[in-house]
């Protein structure tokens, strides 16, 4: 099976998010598909499985100009897409889900559960697995899950697999084990689409690279023909260099201290940040880090531990409090957590500081257009209004109304977890300056973030969390990435 | 921002849609028989309304939260009750009528905690005490109605029921100002900001500040509290409190809400929406009660403009996604 992708373009409303894109794969290879987030790949492979359809351009399928009317009908033509969030059902067994809509029936009509368990288990023995397929699927970890999505896209008998970071939930082992996998589909001539943010993956397991950037592709490589740096600066489109603005921090006090805090998931953490500065927090997932400035915050319970806040012993037992005392908190889970995204950037950004606004009871409207008005053009926020809806915007855009939020509530100590996240290029380099304004009006800011040369460039001491623990602090000025890893996977 | 003003101002046709059907049904039933809108008629109509259209200003704010409460009816006839005995008793009927008023907030209050700290969904915890209340209303009267007595001669128990206040019911002036009173609280101050952000998505709201469990216990507190105002004035015009009083009020007034363009998965739902779907249920009965027709059929057609109401609402909510 071949597949060629011309000049394919698409809109949604006026934000053109392809701009012509090449794109092509073939049978018995892993084309890897690199880029930002944002620039345009779950969109692309979207098209290509029909749910979405393009605006311009062509899909030739071995020389057939076709189109997909359903991601069910390109699976019926052999192509499958496992997504990074696996859609199973955690609480059915793995044969009902490898055989959901395509379940074997009986004379009578009704299910086949012995014929099904039988041809489920020969499918993932052909895969080197010894998954038990009565198992429910939700107490699979990660890379059996994605073995199981494997098996079932087997048993349509895909020709083309596409998979959106296969990895990045797996350990070292299942990574193996996943890429045997791969290998040994790909000899018998199954061809994969290989989303990747894990730049060391193209050379262990992808053929051909093609990366892209703003919705355009910008090129296509054979992955041992090209090097790393070549790679990133397609991606960016300039050197990672000028990336970062760089950072020049005037410390003042201390802004908040935390001794000894414990509770699920983390042990004894200690540590504290200056007004003007940003602490880093570096690790791996699960690491803790997000627990536990959730339960400084006041989300989730602390089980032991002490919090100053400017010098004073502070209980900060719930979200409204910790706001009280001039705390903010951009979580990770931006679309659950961080906004109402049906309602208006307005009564968004004017949440957390809704109570100031009142006037003999009543909020008084004018004052809080004024408020929302005026953080959306400080955070520059590319919106027509503040009416518009939060769930309208871009991911970035999106993240600049959460630090809107937290800004106009006069926040002195930011708590950022993951702050460009899902963020493209252009907008996560306003979020930079962004975080160098703030500290320059000596808010202190804790940045939460798995992007090591974000940590590295941004921060001005980095923490290191390792299975919950304290590894050590680092000073980020002249630190290498192999410092921070070295502490973050558990080296001393 | 001048692009702003003009989306701003763009009407909006959702927004007036159950007015638009209010106005058609008005014109359809007044066709079909001109007494309908003989003012006598009009200010029956409004009377008969207001029961439903005060327990569906509080059910409004607990939709918006995406909770519902079944228990409205019961605790209607259970305060209704109470404050009956209590003035045959010799109380004086005012106060009968806070304690009545009180016990229904204290009612609607533990439903919130059942609710936020017992960490039951609200379908469950208000149909337990929607059962728990009608029975011990059937306790509490025996089974049967409580009539008679100083409920004959007080004056203002008479009055709050079946009073005029310049040649309009008291049911409706009461309603008037609850309905004032519930649009200010919910489209003006924080207070209905926060039920909106909790309703849209409760984790961020708890997130940014808002006290999502306390919000919770107030907003099925004012639905108890209501339930009981409502319950008190039914009481009033029947003269009597009936132990089967109230039954199945919740789901007209959940009908109300929903037809007002409330949507069941909260964050969404006006005030005003509900005061129309109030009217629009209140004029289907009185509508068809001058048209002659039975009763039973009645029901099916109410049913049937809930469908279609929705259907409308999110079919045109569709369109403009």
């Amino acid at each position: 099976m071949k597949i060629e992708m011309k000049g394919i373009e698409k809109s949604f409303g006026t934000n053109k998010v392809l701009r012509g894109v090449d794109f092509d794969v073939h049978s018995g290879e892993v084309h890897a598909l690199m880029g930002e987030n944002g620039a345009g790949k779950s969109t692309l492979m979207n098209i290509l499985t029909g749910l979405l359809k393009k605006d311009a351009g062509s899909i030739k399928v071995d020389d057939h100009d076709t189109t997909y009317a359903s991601a069910l009908d390109a699976e019926h033509h052999g192509i499958s897409f496992i997504h990074q969030e696996m859609n199973n059902f955690a609480e059915m067994s793995v044969v009902d889900n490898m055989f959901l809509n395509k379940e074997i029936k009986t004379k009578l009509g009704l299910v086949d559960q012995k014929k099904m368990r039988k041809e489920a288990r020969q499918y993932l023995v052909n895969l080197g697995s010894d998954i038990d397929v009565d198992s429910k699927m939700g107490d699979l970890t990660v890379g059996q899950q994605q073995m199981v999505e494997i098996a079932k896209s087997l048993m349509i008998n895909a020709k083309i697999i596409i998979m959106d970071e296969p990895t990045a939930a797996l350990t070292e082992n299942e990574t193996a084990i996943l890429f045997k996998t791969i290998r040994e589909l790909r000899s018998n001539s199954v061809g994969f689409i290989y989303i990747s943010h894990r730049m060391e993956e193209l050379w262990q397991i992808c053929d051909r690279v093609t990366v892209m950037r703003d919705g355009l592709s910008v090129n296509t490589y054979q992955t041992k023909d090209v090097a790393e740096n070549q790679i990133v600066h397609d991606m960016v489109g300039r050197d990672i260099g000028d990336y970062y603005p760089g950072r020049h921090p005037h410390l003042g006090e201390v802004a908040l201290k935390a001794e000894h805090l414990s509770g699920k998931k983390f042990h004894d953490i200690s540590f504290e940040v200056h007004e003007g500065e940003i602490l880093g927090f570096s690790g791996l997932m699960g690491a803790g880090r997000t627990e536990t400035m959730r339960a400084l915050f006041g989300i989730d319970k602390l089980s032991s531990g002490k919090i100053y806040v400017a010098g004073k012993e502070t209980k900060l037992t719930s979200p409204s409090v910790s706001i009280k005392k001039g705390i903010g908190f951009l979580t990770e889970d931006r679309k659950n957590e961080g906004l109402i995204t049906e309602q208006s950037l307005e009564d968004n950004i004017a949440l957390p500081s809704i109570d100031t606004f009142r006037k003999h009871g009543i909020i008084d409207k004018k004052a809080e257009d004024k408020f929302a008005d005026m953080l959306i053009k400080r955070l520059t926020v590319k919106a027509n209004n503040a009416q518009v809806t939060a769930g309208s915007l871009s991911g970035g855009n999106q993240q600049k109304v959460v630090l809107a939020k937290w800004v106009g509530s006069g926040s002195k100590i930011l708590i950022l977890d993951e702050p460009t996240r899902g963020v493209d290029v252009g907008a996560k380099k306003e979020i930079y300056e962004l975080m160098n304004q703030l500290t320059d009006r000596h808010v202190a800011i804790i940045m939460i973030s798995s992007d090591l040369p974000e940590v590295l460039s941004m921060s001005d001491r980095i923490e290191v969390l390792y299975e919950g623990k304290q590894m050590g602090v680092i000073n980020a000025q002249g630190a290498t990435q192999e410092q921070v890893m070295k502490l973050a996977t558990g080296g001393k | 921002m001048d692009k702003a003003k003009t989306t701003k101002k763009k009407f909006d046709f959702t927004k007036y849609m159950a007015l638009v059907a209010l106005i058609i049904l008005v014109i359809i039933i007044t066709v079909l028989n001109p007494q309908f809108i003989a003012p006598n008629n009009l200010l029956n109509l409004l009377r008969q309304a207001s029961v439903n259209a005060l327990i569906a200003f509080g059910m409004t704010f607990v939709i918006l939260t995406s909770g519902i409460d079944l228990s409205v009816g019961s605790i209607l006839a259970f305060t209704g009750a109470i404050s009956a005995s209590l003035i045959l008793g010799g109380t004086p009927a005012w106060l009968a009528a806070l304690i009545g008023l009180a016990i229904g907030a204290l009612l609607g209050a533990l439903n919130g905690v059942f609710i936020t700290w017992g960490k039951v969904t609200p379908f469950i915890a208000t149909l337990a005490t929607m059962t728990i209340w009608r029975g011990a209303t059937y306790v509490f009267t025996g089974g049967n109605p409580i009539t008679g007595g100083k409920m004959n001669t007080s004056y203002f128990f008479q009055f709050v029921g079946q009073g005029y206040l310049f040649g309009i019911p008291f049911p409706v002036i009461i309603t008037l100002i609850a309905f004032i009173i519930c649009y200010v609280l919910l489209h003006k101050t924080a207070f209905g900001r926060k039920t909106f952000a909790l309703g849209g998505n409760e984790k961020a709201a708890f997130v940014a500040g808002v006290k999502t469990k306390k919000l919770l216990i107030i907003i099925y507190t004012i639905s108890g509290l209501f339930a009981a105002l409502a319950g008190f004035i039914l009481t009033s015009r029947l003269g009597s409190a009936q132990p089967d009083a109230g039954m199945s009020y919740e789901m007209d007034a959940i009908a109300s809400t929903v037809i007002g363009g409330a949507s069941l998965m909260g964050g969404k739902g006006r005030m005003a929406g509900t005061l129309v779907g109030a009217l629009l249920i209140a004029s289907l009965s009185n509508g068809m009660n001058l048209l002659g027709i039975n009763s039973f059929y009645q029901q099916i057609v109410k049913g049937v403009v809930i469908l279609i109401a929705v259907m409308i609402d999110s079919q045109t909510q569709k369109n403009r996604e």
